[in-house]
């Protein structure tokens, strides 16, 4: 492909998978984890977001175009590897199909999930609240269905930000890419228990 | 007692680079410390395949036959590595040839490495000082500089990293891990530094160093033990720092 344009777009996509897409992740699962301080808290803080000054500005330059962007590319990216485990099971490997597995997965829960949620509220079919989540996670399929989503999310995140780091140079040595995936594991789980936690809220209002 | 022990082999053949491969299994003598190559040797020797039929005999390539040339690569019970140094011995039998997978095939085990050379060229793998005056002795290069830009200059264009790597396949254009490896070699070199940003923008593309997706086979798999991925890591780096100088601007190009 073209050769600076692809450099670029590669570059691109690997920022914009922490810049801006990486924090809200973390900001996302954060403001619904006041969920496990009770309906109002989190109606509360849901209603904060929503009534932020030019939402549509940020919805579309923070989260719409750049998840766009790396979902499309990132679909490309993954579809030009060729998985050879049997003969390589080494660990890096491993996390090398995960990276591209769990991304396929992000990609259809959160397509799924923007409709459910966002776009219902947007046309009017829902409302943003305590009760909208409630109702969805009281289904088994889909409690299942968001564990499994928010998990692969939480990964493709945390394993993603270990090789944001090693793509933008700043782990070089290997001592120093080692130390970042015990970093990237501590990452996984703390951000995995924040949303699971908020789930099983809902699901089961514990 | 190993008078009549056997060596099993079954070796994936093709004739020619554009028909299609099939496999072969051959049962010859066994010999003390033998290697691969001695194996195929016997072969040509006698060439007479397990059934007892006489068939043509198996080619492959070789140079030095003491792991330094890298032409006789080949992927041996599933592992791409050199068929000189893999020893019987050590080998579980029967013992599976292959050609590498990543290059065109010649004719059985030979495979034609050409992509490599031409990334090679590609890259500006060396050191221009050519020129129509004397341009008198180099800078000097720190002992603890040469001693790990010591370990890069050991490739011998083997292709094993590109073998192993799951984004050299016939969907990328990757040039794979070697000679990315090349670049960061010459940059380091007082002299190749005066170069630098020239290798750096040959790879700043889908087919150079952003076709790395850090699966890390191929430091896994190098004969030479070439820190491969710290390599690509260090020239993360220096592609960022370089784009940002040439976007920006800089002392040496405004
Ligand atoms: C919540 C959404 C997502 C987040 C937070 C996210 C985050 C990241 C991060 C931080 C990276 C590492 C970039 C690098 O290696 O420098 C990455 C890589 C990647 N992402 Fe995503 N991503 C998300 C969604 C997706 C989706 C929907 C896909 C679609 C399939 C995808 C596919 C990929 C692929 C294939 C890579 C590997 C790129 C490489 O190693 O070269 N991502 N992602
Ligand atoms: S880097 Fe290692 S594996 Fe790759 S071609 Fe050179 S010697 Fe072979
Ligand atoms: S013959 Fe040279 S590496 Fe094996």
């Amino acid at each position: 492909m073209a050769g600076t344009r692809g450099y670029v777009n590669r570059r691109l996509h690997s920022l914009l998978g922490v810049i801006p897409i990486g924090i809200f992740l973390i900001q996302h699962l954060t403001v619904n984890f006041f969920a496990t301080r009770g309906p109002e808290a989190f109606n509360t803080a849901a209603h904060f977001m929503e009534s932020l000054p030019y939402r549509y500005v940020l919805e579309t330059f923070i989260i719409f175009l750049p998840l766009l962007f790396h979902a499309i590319y990132g679909v490309y990216i993954a579809f030009t590897a060729k998985s050879n485990l049997s003969n390589f099971g080494y660990f890096r490997n491993w996390m090398f199909i995960f990276q591209r597995i769990t991304g396929i997965i992000t990609l259809i829960f959160i397509a799924w999930h923007v409709w459910e949620t966002r776009i219902a509220i947007g046309f009017g079919w829902a409302e943003l609240n305590y009760q909208l989540m409630e109702g969805i996670l009281t289904e088994p399929f889909f409690f299942w269905f968001y564990i499994v989503g928010v998990i692969s999310t939480t990964f493709h995140f945390s394993n993603g930000l270990w090789s944001f780091f090693v793509s933008w140079g700043i782990t070089v040595s290997p001592r120093s890419q080692k130390i970042m995936t015990y970093a990237s594991i501590i990452i996984f789980l703390a951000i995995s228990y924040v949303g699971v936690r908020t789930l099983i809220q809902f699901a089961y209002g514990i | 007692m190993s008078e009549n022990k056997t060596i099993t082999l079954i070796i994936t053949r093709q004739d020619h680079p554009d028909e299609p491969s099939y496999e072969e299994k051959f049962e010859i003598p066994y010999r003390e410390n033998m290697n691969v190559i001695s194996a195929l040797m016997e072969i040509r020797r006698n060439p007479v395949n397990a059934d007892g039929k006489p068939t043509t005999p198996v080619y492959w390539d070789m140079g030095c036959l003491e792991e330094v040339c890298g032409a006789c690569s080949m992927v041996i019970n599933g592992t791409p590595r050199q068929s000189c140094t893999a020893l019987v011995d050590q080998l579980e039998q029967p013992i599976r040839l292959a050609p590498m997978t990543t290059f065109p095939v010649n004719r059985d085990l030979a495979v034609d490495r050409s992509r490599m050379f031409d990334s090679l060229k590609k890259v500006k793998a060396w050191i221009p000082i050519d020129g129509t005056y004397d341009l008198g002795p180099g800078p000097k290069m720190p002992e603890s500089k040469r001693q790990w830009a010591y370990e890069l200059s050991k490739c011998m264009t083997c292709g094993v990293c590109l073998e192993a790597c799951p984004n050299v396949n016939s969907k990328s254009d990757f040039i794979g891990p070697a000679p990315l490896s090349q670049v960061r070699l010459f940059n380091s070199h007082p002299t190749g530094e005066m170069n630098k940003s020239e290798r750096l923008q040959t790879i700043m593309d889908e087919e150079g160093l952003m076709g790395c997706g850090n699966a890390q086979n191929c430091v896994q798999s190098c004969p030479k033990g070439i820190p491969l991925t710290t390599s690509i890591a260090a020239l993360n780096r220096d592609t960022a720092i370089e784009s940002f100088k040439s976007f920006f601007g800089s002392d040496q190009r405004v």
